[in-house]
């Protein structure tokens, strides 16, 4: 497909304090659910600008985790550091104006509007323009953001169309702009890929890897292929903890990871 | 230009209502369009909630009576003993800000609930407040109410004369119906949008959304009150009556009926409901029935917009219109 874009074409905002620390961290999280424990006892961290796969199989707790850091779940005990700040018990938006962003695994977009009013709406709510009660006038700093983050995921053609019109790997694509909006500093990717195309895959691979090198991510990928790509290193999970954790070449040799989660054998790559 | 984008039916519309004075007589200009535009202002309020927000408010009424009230209170009225006759300059204002902070607080409590428990618990206050009105002496002047609330003579002008209120009745309905159409497209509006179909997302996006769904009942406030005083107005008086459980339906029934997906629908269904409020007597005399009986035929047709047009008139009007669209093009051989 196309060249690298997102890193010629996207200049996303640069928030401040990159540097020190981590910045994602978890420690000794536990969701239950009743007395079924989802995830217990995960702790993890990510340094900035840090791309990080989380593998593992069907109810391994990969979305509950994704959800535990992005307030959708308040966890059952532990804390999540956002960047250095206890997050733990803020509200999903609250983190997400701090540039946290992600990505549903099932297509969670607006379908009755156009992919524009996607993406105008996904930069206002990370901007004080969100209780505005008026129109943005042509020269709009968000509509113009809107409208690159759209060139991004290569959907420029089609930004007038109803999402609901969409083809279902352009919708995949949207979600990803929706996780781009404003100044993103930490994203979370939920199976970003699943149901695309190889060719989608390939673009994909192409607009995550060309990401701005302080925008760190955590992405829950079944495609080895997309996963190792992409990512620098690789926390495995299973049964709701963590089970190994590696850079993504170690992994991919592990015997053990070999045995449970690839099946002995890894015909992808 | 922005005049551009309005297509020819409207101006036509437009240049009608404007021109209705030459051969309406008074009562059709003051009984009948001044309380369409009355009503469909306080419907328009809540097709904002439901319509865009998802909220069904059974509160709207309410707020508009608590406008109307805070006019017969703050300003002159023939209960000398409760009103305190303050310049409309002061009591206008002060009246949508009563009314928007009661918008408001009812707001933040209705807003975590979600579909028949806000229908609920907007029920709830509506009556809780009906009660209070009807026993509270001191401020609401209890069963009896308010009478002689006159609107202020601006400009030299009775504006209870039907004709000035009829132009006053369609100004304020043309500026309520306009910006709730602006404000549809505005980020505030999209994002309300944005809320009503997918919250948790929009919460994902940055989005306050509890914060979001309160001010929308502040916003709607503004529509309901000008509804609300201008009903005072035209009353010249105001009663716990006049906010009382079925005129909290009524509203609901009005919107409905009209349609709840689009701006216009509330003032359609408000016109369908006037009309029948007001005929209904000499059609229900015809046939030998009580006048009390126009309420049947309000609830029949209610009953049969909710099964065979859920959207309204509006969406029996679309579904018409596509239709001979389809017509048409079938004729023309497969259109264009």
């Amino acid at each position: 497909m196309n060249a690298p874009i997102v890193s010629s074409r996207m200049n996303l905002p640069v928030a401040g304090n990159t540097s020190s620390g981590n910045a994602l961290e978890l420690r000794g999280i536990t969701k239950m659910f009743g007395a079924l424990a989802a995830i217990s006892d995960v702790t993890l961290s990510v340094k900035p600008g840090e791309r990080r796969a989380v593998l593992g199989s069907n109810g391994a707790g990969k979305t509950t985790l994704f959800n535990c850091i992005t307030g959708d779940f308040l966890p059952t005990t532990g804390l999540v550091r956002f960047f250095g700040e206890d997050v733990t018990v803020f509200p999903p938006h609250e983190r997400i104006r701090r540039g946290l962003r992600r990505t549903y695994q099932i297509s969670s977009l607006f379908t009755g509007l156009s992919v524009m009013d996607n993406v105008y709406l996904a930069c206002c709510g990370v901007s004080r323009n969100r209780f505005s009660l008026f129109r943005p006038r042509p020269d709009d700093a968000l509509v113009s953001a809107a409208e690159i983050l759209v060139g991004a995921v290569h959907l420029t053609d089609d930004k007038d169309r109803l999402v609901g019109e969409l083809a279902y790997g352009q919708q995949r694509q949207l979600e990803v702009a929706l996780a781009l909006s404003g100044a993103p500093r930490f994203v979370l990717f939920d199976e970003p890929a699943a149901g695309l195309s190889p060719t989608e895959r390939a673009d994909l691979v192409t607009i995550l890897t060309s990401l701005p090198a302080h925008i760190g991510f955590i992405i829950i990928e079944h495609d080895m292929d997309v996963a190792l790509r992409v990512a620098d290193s690789v926390t495995m999970m299973h049964n709701g903890r963590i089970f190994k954790e590696g850079r993504s070449d170690e992994i991919e040799s592990d015997p053990e990871v070999q045995e449970l989660y690839l099946g002995g054998g890894h015909a992808h790559l | 230009m922005w005049t551009e984008r309005i297509p020819a039916p409207w101006w036509v519309f437009g240049l009608i209502l404007l021109l209705l004075p030459i051969v309406a007589s008074d009562f059709w200009l003051f009984q009948i369009m001044g309380w369409t535009f009355i009503l469909g202002m306080i419907g328009l309020s809540l097709m904002f909630l439901a319509g865009y927000g998802g909220m069904v408010s059974l509160l709207q009424m309410s707020i508009a009576g608590m406008a109307g009230y805070m006019v017969a209170i703050l300003g002159p009225s023939g209960a000398a003993n409760v009103s305190l006759g303050l310049s409309w300059w002061i009591v206008l204002p002060a009246a949508f800000l009563i009314a928007a902070l009661f918008a408001t607080i009812s707001g933040a409590l209705a807003v975590r609930t979600d579909g028949i428990y806000t229908i609920m618990i907007t029920l709830a206050i509506a009556a809780a407040f009906f009660y209070f009105t009807r026993q509270n002496y001191s401020v609401f002047n209890g069963y009896s109410g308010f009478n002689l609330v006159l609107p202020p003579q601006v400009f030299g002008v009775n504006w209870r004369d039907p004709l000035p209120f009829y132009y006053l009745t369609l100004a304020c309905a043309a500026l309520c119906y306009g910006a709730v159409v602006y404000l549809a497209r505005a980020p505030f509006g999209l994002a309300l949008q944005g809320v009503r179909d997918n919250p948790r997302r929009m919460a994902a996006l940055g989005f306050n959304v509890t914060a979001h769904r309160v001010a929308a009942y502040a916003l709607a406030s503004v529509f309901a009150s000008t509804g609300g005083i201008l009903l005072v107005w035209q009353n010249a008086q105001i009663a716990p009556g006049t906010i009382g459980i079925s005129s909290a339906i009524d509203v609901l029934v009005v919107a409905v009926v009209g349609g709840m997906r689009r701006p216009l629908g509330p003032f359609i269904g408000a016109f369908i409901y006037v009309l029948l409020q007001v005929f209904s007597t000499d059609i229900l005399g015809f046939f030998g029935f009580s006048a009390d009986r126009f309420k049947l035929i309000i609830g029949i047709g209610f009953l049969a917009i909710v099964l065979f047009s859920p959207d309204g008139v509006l969406g029996l009007w679309d579904r018409w219109r596509a239709g001979v669209a389809a017509r048409k093009a079938a004729t023309t051989g497969g259109g264009p």
